[in-house]
């Protein structure tokens, strides 16, 4: 535990990569596998779920440093972070004569796994009591692993470059490696550095290739005819693998979701060819249009899949790319060739599969007036795919573009604000926002970005001059400025006070030219609610 | 009734009796003086009365003023109240100031410190009926290391560094932390250090008073295209992100300051080192403080006044909180 809060403390402690991957390059190479395996396990951003509620950490650390509620709140708010908040309140207690070290392997098997099934008192003996045999950064990184926010600046990307150079293999194979569940253990850890193919885990999953926006005129691509055009859909980008007669179905945010698309599952299982994995868009859609992403959403927030949910929420596949075919990768090759291998594969799985259909505008020029048909379509805009590409990892620039259509904007004033977390606690950077109903002001958007570090310090500056009351962290301020917000589209939302929901919204400019009264009103919003394409939800 | 010895006016904290404002925020006829920071020490008033040991500093900030000085623990008389400074431990010269009318006493701590500091006088709790204390950390997060901790850590920075063969640049006040840790940092080696051109005048008052410290040479005055490899630089926080910062090439920067303590705060403002010193009261202290003063009634301000007065009640003292401009350790 001491030499991995070592390390979390050599990553926290430096701005720069390259030393960062030193560091994770020193310790993987020299901790003991069973433990390193937990290390890539936490930094590669897994985590204990549901493990000990943060209310009742908190709860038992105010006990322990014997201070009331409000002023742990208070500290918190200053914090941003609750690990952190602990183990600064518990500080200077005096820890007991210094435990023994336990490696992080121990730790996890011995202490942290256990304690879940036990009852709350003695999950509170067993957590008070490793506090105080802890000094303060141990307790700190203790309290990282049980709240399950890491959160150390280490990306995915750079273990994964660290294990690579430690392996010596190419850094996508351990990429790879790293995709889809697997178990933190000695024996995981060593496979990662095995040099020749492994032996293939059928739920494993590829990383997914992501788009970078598109900020350059379009013209600089190059020809049209090295580009696919397709629409950007707005649904749950997918993996599916269909290989030794299991289907798999994986997120972009690598959760399993296969249990949520029983429909998909069984035509995948039926029509699709054995050794197959599939990259697309899973979609709720209708009559050749796809339905509001928050339909979708239903498939993802039930509990239970009713038949009513199913029906309610019909989805489809739209197929992008191909990744695996006959059990072999393909990645490498282009993508031209690649989609025309995909168009044959779904040609037989149709209608649940569908190709992503391409874009026929012969131009530059017609492309981008195609664009401006995106909200009527339902998409989000056009996905710029180089022809002759292979399939990348990441969000590496240059062989995909997301062009996305202008969002929507309002003028809003500033009403309420409260400290952010993590690198901008104590600082003011939570905004609510609200527009004109009736001679009132009605908040309508919350919006954490969109400013410059200098502009979030000047509106800092200004609100805690300007504060008319505090609500705990939360403070109202004087209704004085006002801020352009864009948004994706809106939604009728009987749960908020302005019966509308805004989706996406976030700060387009501080709009310092413009008086409070010159805001937009509610009923000006709501107008969008009829707009072809804005609405987001019908419920 | 009659009225409370001092309170809040749109000049100052007036002490009526006394016909004198305390660190008064606009120009008064009369000004008693904690310390030398610009948040208490202002420009415009027609006289000015500090602590002995801090005048040399005033006398820096507001040049051709009326400044008299009072040795610690001497009374004078103004008006129908007795004034005494008492050490306050924030910087060199910084006092308490005790104003005492008809056996009722009040205590104005200004900013203060209870951690021993080379460069300047130890705190010292004087008794009092009420005690107008600062709150800039007051939140049971705010706990200092020992300061040689603290300097043991910088100087291994600053060892790190030049291994590293880069310059060391440590940003801190110009006026008492700058100090501090050139104290602190002459009990653990003999390596001078450079100084932006804002520090080096301060440096001269503390040595005048018999502060030991680690020789000081000024960046500005150094030829130019000289290398500072290896070398610790302290400057203040606004020379971050200047062209000042230029000639340093390839720099590790770090930051000493109670803020500090918070990763969060450090990761924000981008340095690549945080030390946390304070010249300001912690939690723990602050608690220990107020006991000892044995007041009955205590007064915030500034910082986490309201946290602290509320504390305060609900452990049965009187508490409030006055408001007042100023700043305690900005983040700047």
């Amino acid at each position: 535990m001491r030499r991995f809060a070592q390390l979390y403390e050599a990553l926290d402690r430096t701005t720069s990569t390259n030393e960062k991957v030193a560091a994770l390059v020193a310790y993987l190479s020299s901790a003991p596998p069973e433990d390193a395996a937990w290390a890539v396990w936490f930094l590669t951003g897994r985590r204990l779920k549901r493990f000990l509620p943060s209310r009742l950490l908190a709860g038992w650390a105010m006990a322990e440093a014997g201070i009331p509620d409000w002023l742990f709140e208070e500290s918190y708010a200053s914090v941003g972070d609750l690990a952190e908040t602990i183990s600064l309140v518990l500080d200077g207690r005096g820890e007991e004569a210094s435990a023994p070290e336990l490696p992080l392997s121990r730790w996890m098997s011995e202490r942290l796994l256990p304690v879940r099934g036990l009852p709350e008192e003695e999950q509170r003996r067993e957590v008070t009591g490793w506090w105080r045999g802890l000094p303060r950064w141990e307790t700190f990184v203790l309290n990282k692993l049980l709240t399950g926010e890491l959160r150390v600046g280490v990306s995915q990307t750079l273990v994964e470059r660290a294990l690579a150079r430690i392996a010596g293999v190419p850094q996508p194979t351990i990429a790879h490696r790293l995709m889809g569940a697997w178990e933190p253990t000695a024996s995981f850890y060593e496979g990662l550095f095995s040099p020749g193919v492994e032996e293939e885990d059928s739920s494993r999953p590829y990383p997914f290739y992501l788009a970078s926006p598109l900020e350059q005129p379009v013209e600089e691509l190059g020809t049209r005819e090295e580009w696919l055009v397709e629409w950007k859909w707005d649904g749950i980008r997918s993996q599916l693998l269909r290989r030794g007669g299991d289907v798999h179905l994986w997120s972009r945010g690598e959760e399993l979701i296969t249990e949520r698309f029983p429909e998909l599952v069984r035509a995948a299982a039926s029509l699709l060819p054995d050794g197959v994995v599939l990259d697309g868009e899973i979609l709720a859609w209708r009559e050749g249009r796809p339905l509001p992403f928050a339909v979708l959403q239903r498939r993802i927030g039930r509990k239970k899949l009713t038949d009513k949910v199913l029906a309610e929420a019909p989805v489809v596949f739209v197929g992008y790319d191909l990744l695996e075919e006959g059990g072999k990768d393909v990645r490498e090759r282009s993508l031209g060739e690649r989609r025309e291998a995909l168009e044959g594969i779904l040609e037989r799985a149709r209608p649940l599969f569908q190709i992503s259909s391409r874009v026929d505008a012969p131009t530059w020029e017609e492309v981008a007036r195609v664009r401006e048909e995106a909200r009527d379509r339902g998409v989000e805009g056009l996905i710029l795919k180089r022809l002759g590409s292979p399939y990348r990892a990441g969000r590496r620039r240059g062989d995909w573009w997301k062009w996305k259509i202008d969002p929507f904007t309002l003028d809003a004033v500033l009403v309420y604000a409260q400290p952010g977390h993590g690198r901008r606690a104590n600082l003011l950077t939570d905004y609510t926002f609200a527009v004109w109903s009736g001679g009132e002001l009605v908040p309508v958007a919350k919006a954490y970005s969109g400013l410059t570090d200098e502009e979030i310090a000047t509106l800092d500056a200004w609100i805690r001059r300007h504060t008319v009351q505090k609500f705990g962290p939360v403070r109202s301020v004087e209704p004085v400025q006002v801020f352009e917000l864009a948004f994706e589209g809106i939604a009728a939302s009987p749960r908020h006070k302005s019966g509308i929901a805004v989706r996406f919204p976030r700060i387009a400019r501080w709009r310092t030219d413009k008086r409070p009264d010159q805001a937009d009103t509610l009923e000006g919003i709501r107008r969008l609610l009829d707009v072809p394409g804005t609405a987001v939800a019908s419920k | 009734m009659s009225p409370p010895l001092l309170r809040i006016d749109d000049h100052g904290l007036f002490c009526e009796a006394g016909g004198f404002h305390i660190d008064p925020w606009r120009p008064v006829e009369r000004a008693v003086i904690s310390h030398g920071h610009g948040d208490h020490a202002r420009w415009g008033s027609q006289a000015y009365l500090g602590a002995e040991p801090s005048v040399p500093i005033l006398r820096r900030r507001l040049s051709e003023a009326r400044i008299e000085g009072v040795p610690f623990g001497e009374t004078v008389r103004m008006g129908e109240v007795a004034v005494s400074f008492h050490p306050a431990g924030h910087i060199l010269g910084s006092a308490q100031i005790r104003v005492e009318r008809g056996g009722e006493v009040w205590v104005f701590s200004g900013d203060y410190k209870r951690q021993a500091d080379p460069t300047c006088e130890a705190f010292e709790p004087v008794r009092c009926h009420t005690f107008i204390t600062e709150a800039t950390f007051a939140l049971p997060i705010y706990r200092w290391d020992p300061t040689e901790e603290v300097a043991r850590e910088v100087l291994a920075w600053w060892d790190a560094n030049r291994e590293a063969g880069r310059a060391s640049v440590l940003f801190c006040y110009a006026l008492g932390k700058a100090q501090r840790l050139l104290g602190e940092l002459a009990r653990l080696t003999d390596r001078a250090v450079f100084v932006h051109g804002s520090v080096e005048p301060l440096n001269e008052c503390y040595r005048q008073a018999g502060a030991a410290m680690l020789p000081t040479r000024t960046v500005s005055e150094t030829a130019r295209g000289k290398s500072f490899a290896g070398e610790l630089v302290l400057a203040p926080p606004s020379a971050g992100g200047s062209t000042w910062m230029r000639r340093f090439g390839d720099a590790s920067t770090a930051f000493a300051s109670g803020w500090m303590r918070v990763r969060g705060t450090r990761r924000r403002r981008g340095f690549d080192r945080g030390f946390v010193l304070s010249d300001h009261i912690d939690w723990p202290d602050l608690l220990r403080t107020i006991e000892e003063t044995g007041a009955e009634r205590v007064l915030t301000t500034h910082g986490y006044a309201d946290a602290l007065a509320r504390y305060l009640r609900e452990r049965g003292m009187a508490a409030g909180t006055l408001s007042t401009p100023f700043q305690g350790e900005t983040e700047d």
